[in-house]
């Protein structure tokens, strides 16, 4: 067996204390040890995106993470994008588009998207597609997902 | 075409369990968790083919945390049977071999043992110490080469079926039919001009992006439950019991929520061994497959060659069409190559016809359904010889469509007659739409058009429907729900109840609690278990008058409703008003749906398609795509408009670049979504949609079932497109950057 690390993290903005194997990833940590099973394993080597966080402003895959980088990190995941029970005008235009059906991948779009709009608020439709190529979705062929990313950065909240 | 306005019926609501899974509160096959969860590793051969000698596990089970492990030994060992599992009889023996192998391994992935440790890694690390030794025999990987006299055999005891008949005649052939009318000869020998071409299609992965994921535990009371990701939780049920020779009422199937499936997640893989593991330490067991073990070990749907000849008169009309399909099953007899056959001509009324197939055994995965199997194979070589005659005769390849379709009354090479189809509107629909009449310009690009069949099926569903007493009902259906079927369902009963679709709510039951559900599949989720809710609604109704009438004092025939009113004369009640009453007029009040629906309609659906062809490179980029589909009736628009771009979005990935790329040993040289290249965002265009509205005679709203015939003509449409682009015509799939090269240099030697 091996030695448990602590790592002291803020996670969906609450400070977050947990103790996990060297060798564990984020992504294992947040489903395993946290119980925060939004983020999904599609691949376990970053190629398909489910798992998708942000680490201190940037988008990760969290299975390419180790769970003992996240010391001193600031993570946001799929459970912390509502604003309490406030859908995120990204979550919504999701579900008025129908940008899902078996939504496995849709934590993962819904956290780059916001991130994406966090830094871009009038993205390309160009930009919007490049920017969630590291994202797959097998059930959409993308078109709604594009248009439910449209429709949030065209909304008042997103802008700001 | 369907002009019946509803009030719920072909509305857009938000998706009922729309909340939580954009939360990423709604729990999949992985997320399951219970006190003191047991994780598992399957060990997979390494070998395409061997026999398995020995093995070990014994320095497995001494490893600390390690808590069972499992082999075939593990499993009742009864004699050989033909079981039917839902979709005609197997022999269990391959039902239980391609679960853990026995005697020897059929295709690399083939899984061999599992191990139950207290995490994950200590799971995988034990896997890495069980030891097998292996004798390696020569493989085969190709339905050609496995039909050569002398191949290595897949199953030593497998006999040729012929024309339905059982031979003695061993081989890798499990079986060939045919279908046939007319006269071929004659059929031929009136056309002005006859087109005959080969083509070969490479194996590719259904892709869905959740690994197969299962969690069992052997109770103390000798029931066994299992919370698993399955496309149908019966079936999960049926083929538990059944290699393990237990009644189906000892299990118990929970289904998660499904992260795609495609036809992929039909097959039981995980469950019978997690309960074999849970048998052993009386625990919990949780089986999560990687990606890899996805690709290996789970079914890809078949690689194929087909010959395809079509023979048609100067006036446009077609005499003669014959193809002969060889689909590879993979490692058990079942390719798909059937419903490939039936497919093939479907579109066309054509008088002689004869088509052969041929299901081969290779050293490949077991091959399962995927999204229409074996037609999108059979469409790619149909529909680019149609093309390639339709050039030859100058006519607009639409038109020389039209003048063939099919339509009712027209019969299939397979036997039925078709009832009311959607066929000619699917192409007048292509021919008038903006895509097919604006410009295309710019040096090398090209549009392509293609059709597809696909049959659509019914099978069993079950819908319960409880009022409450705020005018509100709860449904409990029996179909997973992979894309938004609880709504298509829900919306349903609402539209029979005269509520709103938000009055409804939906949730999919386990098998104790709703009656048996066939799989999600076949198109028959929103036809099949959407007629139940139906029926379960009607029930409802019947019973609310009743109540009204006691209420009244009339008799319930008198009584009307309509848009949720309920009247008699004078006297009126809402929906809501009156299931405010039901405990004082005789308590609460079930409606029960339960059906077997034989009506289902077959769908057509087409495909246009403009791609630009880089001559440097060989990359194919699509510009534009329209995918147009017979609904019959769509019950929620943007579910149906995202089944047709889901479906051409992921033909548009067979057409172009998805493979199982094969080592000559029989190794998949590509089994991660790095390398397995699924389309992305950033390769697609926006995807049009046209629904097209025949309605099915066969269902209460007119409903085909819309979920895979759009996956139909996209290989094909591409192609045709590609040699417009380019001027190559491509008979292999994938299109990919280097066949196309070879293509453009191969004409320019």
């Amino acid at each position: 067996m091996h030695n448990k690390v602590h790592v002291r993290t803020t996670i969906n903005g609450e400070p977050r204390e947990f103790l996990c194997e060297p060798r564990q990833s984020l992504l294992e940590c947040l489903r395993d040890v946290l119980g925060l099973t939004g983020a999904k394993e599609g691949c376990n080597d970053g190629n398909c995106g489910a798992c998708t966080v942000i680490m201190d402003d940037r988008i990760v895959a969290s299975c390419l993470v180790l769970g003992v980088e996240a010391e001193g990190a600031a993570i946001t995941t799929i459970e912390g994008i509502s604003q309490g029970s406030r859908l995120h005008p990204i979550q919504r235009a999701f579900l008025e588009n129908a940008a899902l059906q078996c939504g496995i991948c849709t934590p993962g779009f819904i956290v780059a998207a916001k991130a994406l709009l966090d830094r871009e608020p009038h993205p390309s439709e160009e930009r919007i597609r490049t920017y969630l190529a590291n994202n797959l979705c097998r059930c959409t062929g993308y078109d709604k997902i594009v248009r439910a990313v449209q429709q949030a950065a065209a909304s008042e909240e997103v802008v700001r | 075409m369907s002009d019946r306005q509803y009030a719920v019926v072909g509305t857009r609501p938000v998706r009922h369990d729309g909340a939580d899974k954009v939360t990423g509160r709604a729990l999949y096959g992985a997320d399951f968790q219970a006190a003191d969860l047991l994780h598992g590793c399957v060990l997979r051969s390494p070998h395409s083919h061997a026999r398995i000698l020995r093995i070990d596990t014994s320095k497995a089970m001494a490893l600390p945390g390690v808590k069972a492990v499992v082999t075939a030994a593990d499993f009742p060992q009864g004699p050989d049977r033909m079981v039917d599992l839902g979709d005609g009889d197997v022999p269990i023996s391959y039902v239980r071999g391609n679960l853990l192998a026995s005697g020897k391994v059929l295709y690399r992935g083939h899984a061999v043992a599992a191990v139950a440790a207290v995490s994950q890694h200590i799971a995988e690390e034990a896997a890495g110490l069980i030891e097998v030794e292996y004798q390696p025999l020569p493989c085969v990987l190709t339905a050609p080469e496995a039909m050569q006299e002398g191949a290595p055999l897949v199953h030593e005891d497998l006999k040729t079926k012929e024309l339905g008949q059982p031979t003695d005649r061993a081989g890798n052939v499990a079986e060939h039919l045919r279908f046939a009318m007319g006269d071929i000869d004659a059929g031929f020998a009136a056309a002005d001009v006859v087109v005959e071409r080969e083509f070969r299609t490479a194996t590719v992965h259904q892709g869905y992006i959740e690994p197969h994921a299962a969690t069992a535990l052997w109770n103390n009371d000798g029931r066994v439950l299992i919370w698993c990701s399955t496309q149908g939780a019966f079936i999960v049920r049926d083929v538990t019991a059944c290699v393990l020779d237990i009644p189906v009422s000892r299990l118990k199937v929970t289904p998660m929520e499904i992260g795609g499936g495609f036809g992929g997640k039909i097959t039981v893989y995980l469950e019978p061994v997690a309960a074999l593991l849970s048998r052993k330490c009386g625990r919990p067991v949780k089986l999560v497959m990687t990606r890899k073990d996805v690709f290996e070990g789970t079914g890809p749907t078949p690689g194929s060659f087909i010959r395809v000849k079509i023979g048609a008169r100067n006036d446009g009309r077609i005499t003669a069409a014959q193809a002969y399909l060889a689909y590879e099953a993979g490692a058990n007899p079942g390719s798909m190559v059937v419903p490939g056959a039936m497919c093939i001509f479907a579109a066309y009324d054509i008088a002689n016809v004869a088509i052969d197939c041929y299901d081969v055994v290779v050293n490949k995965p077991s091959t399962q359904a995927y999204r229409a199997p074996g037609a999108t194979n059979a469409a790619f070589a149909a529909e680019t010889v149609v093309d390639e005659i339709a050039e030859k005769l100058a006519l607009d390849p639409i038109e020389f469509r039209l003048r063939n379709a099919a339509k009712e009354g027209t019969r299939r090479a397979d036997g039925p007659k078709y009832r009311r189809i959607g066929c000619v509107e699917v192409l007048e629909t292509m021919k008038q739409h903006p895509h097919y009449n604006a410009p295309l310009e710019g040096p090398h690009r090209g549009r392509g058009v293609a059709v597809g069949f696909w049959f659509n099926i019914g099978f069993p569903s079950s819908c319960n429907i409880s009022v409450n007493a705020d005018g509100t009902v709860n449904l409990v259906e029996g179909s997973t729900d992979i894309g938004g079927s609880r709504t298509s369902i829900a919306m349903q009963a609402a539209e029979v109840l005269g509520i709103a679709a938000e009055d409804v709510n939906p949730s999919v039951g386990d098998t104790d609690s709703i009656g048996y559900t066939s799989m999600t599949g076949g198109s028959r989720t929103t036809f099949a278990t959407g007629w139940a809710a139906w029926e379960a609604a009607q029930d409802v109704m019947r019973q609310m008058k009743e109540r009204a009438a006691k209420l009244w004092g009339v008799d319930p025939a008198a009584i009307t409703a309509e848009t949720g009113l309920f009247r008699s004369g004078e006297n009126k009640l809402t929906f809501r008003e009156l299931a405010a009453r039901l405990v004082e007029t005789g308590g609460p009040i079930v409606g029960r749906g339960a059906v077997n629906p034989k009506g289902a309609g077959g769908s057509f659906a087409g495909s246009i398609v403009d791609v630009e062809v880089d001559p440097e490179t060989g990359k194919v980029s699509i510009l534009r795509f329209t995918s147009v589909q017979d609904a019959g009736k769509a019950i929620h628009p943007s579910y149906v408009e995202g089944q047709m771009q889901g479906g051409s979005v992921q033909g548009i990935g067979w057409a172009l670049n998805e493979e199982y790329f094969m080592s000559s040993d029989g190794a998949m040289l590509n089994s991660s979504f790095l390398d397995y290249r699924m389309p992305t965002a950033l390769d697609l265009p926006m995807i049009d949609t046209a629904i097209v509205e025949v309605p099915n005679p066969g269902h209460p709203f007119g409903v085909r079932g819309v979920g895979e015939a759009n996956i139909v003509p996209p290989p094909a449409a591409i192609a045709n497109a590609i040699y417009r682009a380019a001027g190559v015509r491509m008979r292999r799939l994938p299109m990919n950057p280097p066949a196309i090269m070879e293509a453009i240099w191969d004409q320019r030697d």
